[in-house]
């Protein structure tokens, strides 16, 4: 999909094909760190209750009671080609944020939901909510130092993932491992296209 | 209720008020079509010739997207809220500007083109 430049001078460019993919989690769990290891980290700002095309009017009546703050993502790009470009946003866990991940998952890939296993019950949020949107997810367990290491299994069924679900140790810190974590994210999606959701392998 | 653009003014309003400014209190973007995440804008041909009554923040805007940019790009780019950079670039959409294009959501069912993302990934960060 090419099309004249848009300046005199410049050659015929190409719009970029652009991929979303959401690092999910509860508050600690690696998020900007993972986002961090693989790319520049750019802060982007949105509004609590003012962005995205998804809101309804009924979420505008508590407009007049709330504060009005800006909510500051993890930003990454990674620029595959220059018409195919990988965008990260890392976004807060908790469920007041949510009204942002309606417009982050709409169209999304796929999305990483980083655990700790110390604090693991954090990212049920994360994995209700893609599971009921259908969204292409995994679990990337981070091993903190010292924190205990845990049989993905163990993971698995104490999330009550579907098996189909792929459940992956990662340390955030390390480049190759984050690599790792989004390649089999993308490859867990390219398998649902194929095959669709595993409908009867649930662990529940 | 208050009336949409006065709502901000009161003695509760928190940092979000002062980006808004640049948007004269409107809080939406102009317009039924709304700008995705990653939709790409880029600028039209001579854009900055027909722009002496836009304000700084427009003129900013214009020329980071001489190239095609993302609005999550922009909006991290100039440091301001999403919802403000929506709202400028629905001026700027309005006054024919810049060009807007919008995802394709069926690009994300074509297994090609999530293989070649895989390779990249692989190949790009094993650097």
């Amino acid at each position: 999909m090419g099309y004249a430049g848009s300046y005199p001078g410049s050659r015929t460019e190409t719009v970029p094909i652009a991929i979303k993919i959401l690092v999910a989690g509860g508050f600690g769990a690696g998020k900007t760190t993972l986002v961090g290891a693989l790319t520049e980290i750019r802060p982007l700002r949105t509004e609590e209750d003012l962005s995205g095309p998804g809101m309804q009017v009924d979420i505008t009546e508590g407009v007049e009671r709330k504060t009005t703050t800006t909510v500051a993502m993890d930003f990454g790009r990674i620029t595959i080609r220059e018409d195919l470009v990988v965008y990260l946003f890392g976004t807060p866990g908790q469920q007041r944020f949510w009204f942002m991940w309606d417009e982050l998952a709409l169209g999304a890939l796929g999305a990483v939901v980083l655990a700790d296993t110390r604090r693991l019950a954090d990212c049920f949020p994360s994995v209700d909510y893609f599971e009921r949107r259908g969204t292409p997810f995994i679990v990337a367990v981070n091993c903190f130092d010292g924190a205990r290491r845990f049989d993905p299994e163990i993971v698995r069924s104490a999330l009550s993932l579907n098996l189909d679900v792929p459940v992956v140790l990662c340390d955030a810190r390390q480049r190759s491992s984050c690599r790792d974590v989004l390649v089999t994210l993308v490859e867990h999606a390219i398998r649902l296209l194929a095959f669709g959701p595993d409908p009867v392998s649930s662990a529940r | 209720m208050a009336p949409a653009d006065d709502r901000w003014l009161d003695h509760e309003a928190g940092p979000v008020v002062r980006p808004y400014a640049l948007t004269g209190g409107r809080t939406r973007p102009s317009g039924e079509e709304s700008f995705d995440l990653m939709a790409m804008v880029t600028a039209v041909r001579g854009a900055l010739g027909s722009t002496y009554d836009l304000e700084p923040e427009h003129l900013t805007l214009l020329r980071l997207c001489r190239l095609p940019a993302s609005v999550a790009d922009l909006a991290s780019d100039m440091d301001l809220p999403l919802g403000v950079v929506r709202i400028l670039l629905s001026d700027m959409r309005d006054r024919g500007l810049v060009r807007v294009y919008h995802p394709v959501p069926t690009r994300l069912t074509d297994p090609q083109l999530l293989r070649e993302v895989a390779d990249g990934l692989r190949r790009l960060l094993s650097r």
